[in-house]
């Protein structure tokens, strides 16, 4: 069998709290930047404009039909040669694994919490939009007042199940050998030659994370049954 | 933008092999459905058996069940196949470790197929609870009243319920199966998504590698719910209203 060594965890430390506050950040990017975005695709997906609607169904479509390693690696690859089109430079632009981890989460995330959002809109009651209209609120006035407060309230467990699913998706910027906190954990565990212990104590931090906010989408839940 | 398109990279003889570049792609498609496959296969057994002792009136059997969901499912994929792949052949009697180490074919394979099972069956076992409560509670006193053991009320009455009700949500964890197993080239699997990389960092091709990639897992996932659809439908009882 096999002795673990607790005492690699401590000198770990150091580098695993960087690696996690990473994590941490890159979660709360992709989640502000991908509900704000994702928001204006759900809008896109139901305006009356053909060109925004069929431009909002192909991006969505495509972002999720295709895994998320292959995404990474997509935007790894062009984004270095959109940028050089778009400034006109010589050569690519080269942007590094950590700015391009930040944007493909970022759009990623927003076909996914687009679909939520829009599952949000569609779910609030036709009465609200005349109500609205009655009230004499211009549709644009009656979306940002009326609707979409009440959707978004209404789809906040479903948003924050995405972000527990985001949260433990950014450990896939492995692939870019980024220090996040599983990345952190593999480089000390490899030097060290200690991965029994750093796996799994990675596995159980994710572990105690993931199961306290599942808990709280599970209370808001139950709170959200009982006020309506 | 200075990039030498060529489209019929595919055909072109792969560095050190007598294939092309295509074969590799087609293998890389292969291990992707055989993981894809077993993985959601053995997902929906375990997934539907914990998910169905989670409904149940023993406590333990509750307990563990929901001691297995919570565990799997909120541990990240990526670190589900470390603890397969480096993790577990360490912690097993050295014999074992040793065979699953050294004499084991594929060893990617299996731990790729073990960490997918086991994050898809937790998934998997919060639908089925969801599903077997939702067909009305008054089926299950029904059964009961009618003389129906516990085994004869879930396999006759709820399950079969139950499994209409979850039809739409399967057909995207299936989905979300492929998608999943693309995660496995960390543990260092061939599947499509490596295969890919591969053919972009020997050919430079990369602009046409992705979009094969991507055109043939779209094709793939297609397929998938054409599949799903099919066995829906077959699943459908006419006039039943729900």
């Amino acid at each position: 069998m096999f002795d673990l060594d607790p005492s690699v965890i401590v000198r770990a430390m150091p580098a695993l709290w960087n690696g996690l506050k990473f994590t941490l950040l890159l979660t709360l990017v992709a989640m502000s930047v991908g509900i704000v975005a994702g928001t204006l695709l759900a809008l896109m997906r139901l305006s009356h404009n053909r060109a925004m609607r069929g431009f909002a169904l192909a991006y969505v479509t495509v972002m999720r039909s295709i895994p998320l390693v292959l995404v990474i690696f997509w935007f790894y690859f062009l984004m270095p040669l959109l940028l050089q089109m778009a400034f006109g430079t010589e050569r690519p632009v080269q942007i590094g694994p950590v700015v391009t981890a930040f944007v493909t989460f970022c759009m990623f995330e927003a076909a996914y919490y687009s679909e939520i959002i829009r599952g949000g809109i569609q779910s609030i009651s036709g009465g609200q939009k005349q109500a609205a209209a009655a009230l004499g609120l211009r549709p644009t006035q009656a979306m940002m007042y009326v609707i979409l407060p009440q959707a978004l309230r209404r789809m906040a467990p479903l948003l924050l199940t995405q972000t527990i699913i985001l949260f433990q998706d950014t450990s896939l910027v492995y692939v870019l050998s980024i220090a996040d906190f599983t990345g952190a954990a593999s480089k000390f565990a490899q030097r060290d030659g200690r991965l029994v212990e750093l796996y799994l104590f990675v596995a159980l931090v994710y572990l105690v994370i993931c199961y306290l906010l599942s808990n709280l989408t599970k209370r808001m839940k139950r709170n959200m049954g009982r006020t309506a | 933008m200075d990039y030498s398109w060529n489209w019929g990279i595919f055909w072109d003889a792969a560095p050190g092999e007598s294939s092309s570049y295509l074969y590799w792609l087609i293998t890389g498609t292969s291990w992707t459905l055989a993981t894809t496959l077993a993985a959601f296969t053995l997902a929906f057994l375990i997934g539907g058996l914990v998910g169905t002792l989670r409904t149940s009136t023993l406590r333990p059997l509750v307990w563990l069940g929901n001691l297995y969901t919570e565990v799997f499912r909120n541990i990240p994929l990526l670190v589900q196949m470390f603890i397969c792949f480096f993790v577990v052949p360490e912690l097993l009697p050295v014999s074992l470790g040793d065979y699953l180490k050294q004499d084991l074919p594929y060893p990617s394979f299996f731990s790729a197929v073990v960490a997918l099972t086991l994050f898809t069956s937790a998934k998997l076992s919060e639908l089925f609870k969801a599903g077997i409560e939702s067909v009305a509670a008054g089926q299950r006193g029904a059964a009961l009243a009618l003389g129906l053991r516990p085994t004869q009320m879930y396999l006759q009455v709820l399950l079969p319920q139950a499994i209409r009700v979850v039809f739409p949500p399967l057909t995207s964890e299936a989905l979300n199966t492929l998608k999943n197993s693309s995660v496995a080239l960390t543990i260092g699997l061939m599947e499509l998504t490596a295969q890919a990389r591969n053919v972009s960092e020997y050919s430079f091709n990369t602009f046409e590698a992705f979009t094969a990639a991507t055109l043939i897992y779209v094709v793939v996932s297609l397929l998938v719910t054409f599949v799903m659809g099919r066995i829906e439908r077959s699943l459908t009882i006419r006039g039943a209203t729900r």
